[in-house]
């Protein structure tokens, strides 16, 4: 039995679920928090590349190209905001971040 | 089977397996290694797909740079890990049927309405076999792409800039330039001109009671 290109999309769809339990599971860690977010962005980009292949459109991948680019900035960011409050607060505590009462 | 088949089915298993490890370890440098692992997994298969370009690209950018910069951050950090777990058990039901819901959901539809086994030979030439995946990229990118390009560079500056600027520390001990004050200094804050005469009154110095400075 060929693979098809559902079997890609499955793949895609289970790890997208597996990052979202992740990010139930690690509520009050940030740093798996921000892994999770990574490991979501692979399932999407799972799913444009399969549907780049299968539908012979190379547009697919030029998008994941640029979620690349916008994903490593945000994890740069991300990253940057978190030193910065470990710098202030000597943890990373989530249930401490109410400052802005929001 | 075909081994590409088989080769799927492995990368996807470990794929898999590294993600679950990556929600699950206690210790975030082991998540940060899972995450390596799921990586490398996930270029062997966009490998499979024949995206070539972004495969290496993957590996070369995201655990490269991404990755490290993780671990970087992760390892500088003492943060106490046991009192980020302590809801762990506790959200784990809710976690756990949410995940299994959106799983089934998407499975249910994507298993049975996607059957395309082979490519299809689509109107758009640039994925042809002729040419190779990097040129259709680039020729994609570059001729069709090229405003958003320059978007994503300007994105890439912002968080350059952003990650600079949320970090920067001034240190209370260290010597450094003010180059405002620099550019806007004039020459009397640097030179102070005394008017006095050349030449001393003769008679200030045929006194020799007085005290006082010599010259």
């Amino acid at each position: 039995m060929n693979v098809t290109l559902g079997h890609y999309l499955t793949l895609g769809a289970m790890l997208f679920a597996l990052s979202v339990t992740g990010i139930f599971l690690n509520r009050k860690n940030i740093i798996v928090l921000l892994m999770a977010i990574e490991l979501m962005l692979l399932a999407v980009n799972m799913n444009f590349v399969a549907f780049s292949h299968y539908l012979s459109d190379i547009q697919g991948q030029v998008f994941v190209f640029f979620i690349l680019t916008v994903a490593a900035a945000e994890s740069a960011i991300g990253l940057a905001i978190l030193v910065l409050l470990f710098r202030n607060r000597q943890n990373i505590h989530i249930d401490e971040m109410n400052t802005l009462k929001g | 089977m075909d081994p590409q088949s088989a080769l799927f089915y492995v990368f996807s298993a470990i794929l898999l397996v590294a993600a679950f490890r990556v929600i699950t370890v206690s210790n975030p440098v082991h998540a940060a290694l899972f995450l390596v692992l799921s990586f490398f997994q996930a270029s062997g298969i966009w490998m499979l797909l024949e995206a070539e370009f972004l495969s290496i690209t993957l590996v070369l950018v995201y655990v490269g740079a991404v990755m490290v910069l993780f671990l970087f951050v992760v390892m500088m950090l003492d943060v106490d890990m046991e009192s980020l777990r302590r809801g762990f058990w506790k959200n784990f039901p809710l976690a756990a049927t949410l995940g299994s819901v959106v799983a089934l959901e998407l499975a249910a539809v994507l298993m049975g309405g996607f059957r395309l086994s082979a490519p299809v030979q689509g109107s758009s030439t640039s994925s042809a076999d002729a040419v190779s995946n990097t040129l259709a990229l680039g020729e994609s990118i570059y001729i069709d792409y090229l405003y958003p390009l320059e978007l994503a560079a300007v994105i890439l500056l912002v968080a350059i800039i952003a990650a600079i600027a949320l970090t920067l520390r001034e240190r209370k001990d260290s010597k450094h330039q003010s180059p405002a004050e620099q550019v806007k200094v004039q020459a009397r804050d640097r030179v102070r001109l005394v008017k006095m005469d050349a030449v001393k009154e003769p008679a200030a110095l045929s006194q020799p009671t007085t005290e006082g400075s010599s010259s």
